[in-house]
């Protein structure tokens, strides 16, 4: 009978941990639904990206008070995971406290002294986040993209945050051992008299206990919740700022299969008849640009979910700051929610993609939205996390121009002059140094 | 003003120094025409040998690409670097940040390689070099506000090269509430330039214009030449251009030099 609550939270943590796993599974397939691209060059620039980006938050400060309320919640929630850790060591074996015994009174005194404080920090922080997205209405939270789930699942993770750091100073307030040993309870200490005195002992003990359960149930619900949310990003900053685009931000690469086929134009003695080269595969003509989310690459699969919606990149542009319909994070969300869609109709038709007659393209974004970009690229330059709304909307634009012959008609004329003269205007190529004898 | 071409060069078994790439905007339009001169003149009086492709040059294919025909981009872009190649072309400077991208980045991987600078980063060049001084003379004093272009800043993080000129001509750079890594298009880039923007409720020169117009210069400058259109319509539409003047900087250094 002793062996209940080890085994009851042996069973909490493989059914939590269990299905996370599976989470992960679905999100690594969706991922790699994406065309293939070389992002392992240079390794370390990456790491340093990633240690500078997502672990030392570099790009966050850039806005100074969203950046600093950030860091706290940010370390408040690493450093509590030494403290799940040791909740899972009491929960699996009975223990209490373990890490005490292990590190000496002082140093853990010291240790959850801090976690107190940092409680009570993210608490006050998130009180903040709570009134700028809901009392103060920043404009940044409110625009067209952000109604429904967008907005509860921002809240919602603020409710979350409140109940674990009111469970952690609850339980530790109500453990009457460790407030009488009496160190790092900086903070519990001024709730400890709420449990104290004998005839509140059964009392006090049922409250740690509930505390700690709901303490470690809330993870687990929160860990799975993950998933489902936009707070996705605490586990994807990483490997995004790994895997993000090194080069300089005005390079758009240039697509190999047209490479092919203009060099094989260029070249006088290409015969155009001529049977494929050897061991070079014909198969299916390539796509050109991207209509749905499987003619993106992975990586922006991957900055789809981990995407914040902070709305950093639409505040910063130039698009969208001046009235018209384009929002980076718009597309970015899209991308998301359309490849969610493609997930769940695979999962629906057993591993099988089955056309369901929708696309990225004109189902979630218009072209509207992606004529309106000036590819000034201050989306790019503005995501904390370096996501690159950017090269999926001209992927889209290529979509549009090369199979769909849809840019707009003036578009279509700049094209035309230059495939005829040289230059976007109508002005003969012999006339280029005109200039030079003018006033 | 001389403007050797690169065949003249190549008739006299010689190399210039460096490839004046003009742009179409520089060739064509009527205002950027005006920068192209004023670089040229510069490069006359500091006695660097440069040269330019006159009818041999064509579009980058730069508003091709943002407009997403990847093909016509790369048809441009093969042409373009099979002449540069035949003339073994090294160094290309430009006053277009949008070709100064384009060849810079996008060319290599289509096999043409070649050392590309903005014509900020080659004038500072010069100016480093001692083969350029620049004295404010008439603009002691005046405010001048810059406008990073999107393909010169962002994209390749060349920020400090015109604000070093600017500062060389004894001028209060007064910097706007967006600059540097937070500047604003100038509303042209991605091939807007060459079409109606879609409905919103205001330009984006105009906003772009309004941020000038905060830090109250006498002086817009720019470094490109798409910028520097969309700033003048800026202006005109604010009924201000009797009291400030968009100039790129190349046209500030000739005419601080009286060239
Ligand atoms: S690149 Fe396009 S989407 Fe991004 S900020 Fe500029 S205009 Fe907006
Ligand atoms: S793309 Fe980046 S900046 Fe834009 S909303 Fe997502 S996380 Fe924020």
């Amino acid at each position: 009978m002793e062996y209940i609550p080890n085994i009851l939270f042996a069973i909490l943590l493989i059914a939590g941990v269990g299905y996370f796993t599976k989470n992960v599974r679905k999100l690594t397939r969706n991922i790699k639904l994406g065309r293939d691209v070389d992002r392992s060059d240079n390794k370390s620039e990456r790491w340093k990206n990633m240690a500078m980006i997502a672990l030392g938050q570099s790009k966050m400060v850039r806005r100074p008070i969203a950046g600093l309320l950030h860091i706290i919640v940010y370390v408040g929630f690493v450093i509590i995971n030494i403290e799940v850790l040791e909740i899972i060591i009491d929960g699996l074996f009975g223990t209490h406290r373990i890490f005490e015994t292990v590190i000496g009174e002082t140093v853990y005194g010291f240790l959850i002294g801090s976690f107190e404080i940092l409680a009570v920090a993210v608490l006050v922080t998130v009180i903040i986040f709570w009134l700028r997205r809901n009392v103060i209405k920043l404009k940044r939270f409110l625009s067209a993209e952000m109604k429904g789930w967008p907005k509860s699942d921002g809240n919602i993770i603020l409710y979350f945050e409140v109940v674990l750091m009111t469970l952690f100073l609850v339980m530790n307030a109500s453990d009457i051992p460790f407030q009488e040993a009496g160190h790092g309870n900086v903070i519990s200490q001024y709730l400890y008299p709420l449990f104290e005195g004998t005839e509140n002992i059964e009392m006090a003990n049922m409250v740690e206990r509930t505390a700690w359960w709901l303490h470690i149930a809330g993870i687990l619900i929160f860990l799975n919740y993950l998933y489902y949310s936009k707070h996705l990003h605490i586990l994807l900053a990483f490997p995004n700022t790994w895997y993000a685009n090194l080069k300089p931000k005005g390079e758009f690469v240039n697509d190999a299969a047209v490479t092919k086929e203009v060099m094989l134009m260029m070249d006088p003695n290409a015969d155009p008849f001529a049977a494929p080269a050897e061991g070079e595969d014909e198969g299916e003509p390539e796509k050109f640009g991207a209509s749905d989310v499987q003619d993106l690459h992975w990586v922006q699969l991957m900055n789809s979910y981990t995407c914040t919606e902070c709305g950093r990149c639409t505040s910063e542009c130039p698009a969208n700051q001046t009235g018209k319909k384009l929002s980076p994070r718009k597309i970015m969300m899209d991308t998301r929610d359309r490849l969610e869609e493609v997930g769940k109709n695979i999962d629906a038709n057993n591993g099988t993609f089955v056309d369901d007659g929708k696309a990225l393209l004109n189902d979630y974004i218009t072209p509207e939205e992606l004529w309106a970009c000036t590819s000034c690229n201050a989306c790019v330059e503005a995501c904390p996390v370096n996501i690159d709304p950017l090269s999926i909307i001209i992927e889209m634009r290529k979509y549009l121009v090369m199979e769909q012959s849809a840019a707009p008609s003036e578009l279509n004329v700049m094209m035309g002059n230059i495939e005829n003269n040289g230059a976007p205007w109508p002005y003969n190529q012999m006339d280029r140094l005109n200039w030079k004898d003018e006033n | 003003m001389k403007v050797p071409t690169m065949a003249e060069y190549m008739a006299e078994g010689k190399q210039p120094e460096v490839l004046f790439w003009v742009g179409c905007a520089g060739s064509f339009d009527d205002r950027a025409k005006k920068i192209t001169k004023a670089f040229v003149k510069i490069l006359n009086n500091a006695n660097v040998e440069f040269a330019v492709l006159g009818a041999e040059e064509s579009c980058t294919g730069d508003p091709a690409k943002r407009a997403g025909n990847e093909f016509l981009f790369q048809m441009q872009a093969v042409t373009n670097i099979e002449v540069m190649n035949a003339y073994e072309v090294k160094k290309v400077v430009t006053a277009c940040p949008h070709c100064f991208n384009t060849i810079k980045n996008e060319y290599p991987s289509l096999g043409g390689n070649y050392d590309v600078v903005h014509h900020t980063q080659f004038l500072k060049s010069l100016l480093d070099d001692g083969r350029l001084t620049i004295e404010g003379g008439h603009f002691k004093g005046k405010r001048i506000t810059f406008h990073d272009p999107c393909y010169l800043g962002r994209a390749n993080d060349v920020y400090e090269a015109p604000r070093e000129l600017i500062r060389k001509l004894d001028v209060e750079l007064v910097e706007m509430k967006n600059c540097r890594k937070k500047g604003l298009c100038c509303g042209a880039g991605g091939a807007q330039m060459f079409k109606d923007a879609e409905p919103g409720n205001k330009e984006v020169n105009i906003e772009r214009t309004e941020q000038a117009l905060e830090v109250q210069p006498d002086i817009i400058a720019a470094g490109c030449p798409f910028c520097n259109t969309m700033m003048t319509d800026g202006i005109k539409n604010k009924e201000k251009e009797d009291s400030i003047v968009v100039q790129d900087i190349a046209e500030l250094i000739a005419n601080a030099q009286d060239l």
